[in-house]
């Protein structure tokens, strides 16, 4: 896999949908926080992360992740993640990540359960 | 009697952006020769990648290298990995929890050695001055209790 790394957004109703593409490190993280950013300043609350085409983490990039839910939380919105790697989901799980947001198998089961 | 060597494998790397990629393919190669399985294998992988960068990050290595042994054991995958950096007290890094990291400001960093430890069946880490030496052992069939062992050289 190469370090290259970039995100799609799209929007689902009230949902964000930030679909991550490659290596999440320092990188990958700030290339998510920086299209978050934009959103959650636009006041929107509700983002779903995709890592579909993300086969590997390392823990400075979910560290990131953990700035977007702090920030998410702040607002009372809610944050999400679908089509995790089992690796990447017990990475979340020994974080604790899993605690605060839910990790679904799909986009689609994700999109259900946040109400669209 | 001719010397039969152990089935072990060398990689130095570099400490550059994305170089632990080179150490987690390595590890790959190694889980498949052992037929470790895919999950046990994604473990390594991860494990060895936070290795790495603990020791890009915080080593203060002179030469900026790496040195990871895989030694292919019968019964066991055991991956040594080593730096000549200035060494550090594993006993004062603290326990990371999230609940304290998600309250406002508090950094987010710090989860390097605890996946590590959650990754594999054992990590012993043994640092001095001269540097750190990290052993972490995945076996290939045994369900075994998880242990950790840190060494402090004075």
């Amino acid at each position: 896999m190469s370090g290259g790394f970039n995100v799609d957004v799209r929007q689902e109703g009230s949902v964000w949908i930030l679909s991550t593409h490659g290596y999440l490190n320092n990188i990958g993280g700030e290339a998510v926080s920086e299209r978050f950013q934009k959103l959650h300043t636009e006041g929107n609350s509700i983002f779903l992360i995709d890592l579909a085409d993300t086969r590997i983490v390392n823990s400075i990039g979910v560290s990131i992740l953990l700035e977007i839910l702090e920030k998410t939380m702040e607002t009372k919105g809610k944050l999400a993640f679908a089509n995790c790697a089992p690796i990447i989901e017990k990475t979340f799980q020994i974080m604790g990540l899993t605690q605060y947001a839910t990790v679904y198998p799909s986009t689609e089961d994700a999109l259900k359960a946040l109400d669209i | 009697m001719a010397h039969v060597p152990e089935r072990e494998v060398k990689l130095t790397i570099p400490m550059l952006q994305n170089m632990e990629l080179a150490a987690s393919k390595t590890a790959e190669a190694v889980a498949e020769v052992m037929d470790l399985g895919e999950e046990k294998t994604a473990e390594v992988s991860m494990a060895l990648i936070e290795a790495c960068i603990n020791s890009f990050e915080h080593s203060k290595s002179p030469d900026r290298q790496v040195y990871i042994t895989f030694f292919l054991k019968d019964d066991r995958l055991e991956i040594v990995l080593r730096d000549l950096g200035t060494g550090f007290d594993p006993n004062e890094v603290e326990e990371p929890s999230l609940d304290r990291k998600l309250s406002h400001g508090a950094r987010k960093r710090g989860w390097g050695l605890k996946l590590m430890e959650s990754m594999m069946d054992s990590v012993n880490i043994e640092s001095g001055k001269n540097g750190t030496s990290i052993t972490m052992i995945k076996y290939k069939n045994k369900t075994v209790e998880k242990s950790v062992s840190v060494e402090v050289e004075e």
